[in-house]
């Protein structure tokens, strides 16, 4: 056990830790702002006039649902250098995010926008707002309120999601975890750096938890 | 340069047959191995979570504060973090195969706990009081009157949560298991070339897409914003 939580070597790592902390928060700060635009993007031309547009845009979403994350940073990371266009791991991440959490997203708005009647939007419409106005000041505070917990999961997730990064070099803090790991021959700063998500993390956990409690049906 | 060029290097480098005939049985036998830790990940990772939230009914409140917490840990931990703890943190470490088995495993379970118990909670009141005044025993009542009303509630959520974890088995490939991602990287390594990995993405999409399409289908007919068919 002492193996496992040897404080010394915790201590020596801590700056490394720390600067990966901070790198992850970081990258959260990039990726979910992506996910997110690219889910309002999507879930707003789903509601296209155009058939064409609606199923282009549930074959995109379906298609980047169905690659893992992992498997769609790795051809971006390792497969486009033989195309001759080496990116390096952050951008790789913004790209592989845009892609497939973006299609996360979009299905929670697009899930949420649905549920609004569409008498709302007709009666806001025949009191003159534009479209735009319309969507804006009537459709999405009611539908992003529906939506919140699914909104919100899907975040945690997302930031769960930025451990990937360090199987790309991207000295976030699981990467810089493994390099402790690996310089002092002990696994102790791999379970500080899970201790350091945990206490990161658990706190959205529980507030989650709440929000479910409150839009689950009483009974 | 030329566009026939650029398109015969583009060919040379993502669609290179020779590559592509030497290298696919090693793409096909890690399907085989996605396929695997995907069956027992989903079939022990449910079976954990229902055990747990039958657990939860038992109504000892010490228990569900653990379950509760514990759960709740394994919500927070991103999965590529619990993986590596213990591929290389266990003092006798299991094998890349069985770490991403049980990871991904204990995973499915705290997510299968919360919507299982979700679904039981969903059930009015008076349908455990009256199956239990009609003198049905608390494993009756479950079995007979509370899970089948349950489960339909939790079909839905369960399979988008049962597919999106088993996406996570490509994680393997970070611990040296020859899952599709790991066939196909370690084979894009020894061939420098890109096309066995185009192949391996090529095999996630064959894989996946018929099961999102298939988790779509089940949320239009099951999930609660489903339109009723008898209005």
């Amino acid at each position: 056990m002492s193996d496992f939580f040897d404080a010394g070597i915790i201590l020596a790592a801590w700056p490394m830790l720390w600067r990966g902390l901070l790198t992850t928060l970081a990258l959260s700060a990039l990726v979910v702002p992506l996910g997110l635009a690219a889910g309002f993007g999507l879930a707003l031309l789903s509601t296209s006039r155009s058939r064409a547009v609606r199923w282009g845009v549930i074959g995109w979403t379906d298609l980047f649902r169905a690659f893992p994350p992992l498997v769609l940073l790795i051809l971006l990371y390792g497969g486009l250098p033989f195309a001759g266009l080496e990116l390096g791991g952050v951008a790789c991440m913004a790209i592989a995010f845009f892609l497939n959490t973006g299609s996360y997203y979009s299905e929670v708005i697009r899930a949420g926008m649905e549920s609004v009647p569409p008498g709302q939007s007709e009666a806001a419409r025949s009191l003159g707002l534009g479209t735009w106005q319309t969507l804006r000041t009537i459709v999405l505070p009611q539908a992003l309120r529906r939506v919140l917990p699914d909104l919100v999961s899907n975040t945690l997730e997302v930031v769960k999601l930025t451990s990937l990064a360090s199987v790309v070099a991207v000295p976030e803090l699981l990467y810089q975890a493994r390099q402790a790991q690996s310089l002092t021959y002990n696994p102790s700063p791999i379970f500080a750096a899970a201790v350091l998500y945990a206490v990161a993390l658990w706190p959205f956990v529980k507030i989650l938890r709440r929000l479910e409690q409150r839009a689950a049906p009483s009974r | 340069m030329n566009i026939r060029g650029s398109w015969d290097r583009f060919a040379d480098a993502f669609l290179n047959g020779r590559v592509l005939a030497k290298y696919w049985p090693d793409i096909l036998a890690g399907l085989g191995v996605t396929i695997e830790l995907a069956v027992l990940i989903v079939i022990t990772g449910i079976a954990a979570g229902l055990a747990l939230a039958l657990l939860r009914c038992l109504g000892w409140r010490g228990l569900n504060w653990v379950i509760v917490q514990v759960v709740d840990l394994f919500r927070a931990l991103p999965p590529l973090v619990i993986l590596v703890l213990i591929y290389f943190g266990l003092p006798r470490a299991p094998s890349g195969f069985v770490s991403t088995w049980i990871s991904l495993a204990l995973v499915l379970a705290a997510f299968a706990e919360e919507i299982f118990w979700a679904g039981i909670v969903s059930v009015p009141k008076g349908q455990w009081e009256a199956a239990r005044s009609t003198g049905l025993r608390l494993g009756q009542t479950l079995r007979l009157v509370v899970l089948p009303q349950a489960l339909r509630v939790t079909i839905p959520p369960l399979t988008n949560r049962a597919i999106a974890i088993t996406k996570g088995t490509a994680l393997g490939s970070v611990v040296a298991v020859s899952e599709v991602l790991g066939a196909a990287s370690s084979a894009m390594s020894n061939s420098y070339n890109a096309s066995p990995l185009l192949l391996g993405a090529g095999a996630y999409l064959v894989l996946f897409v018929p099961v999102v399409v298939l988790g779509r289908f089940v949320e239009r007919r099951l999930g609660p914003t489903a339109k009723p068919n008898h209005v």
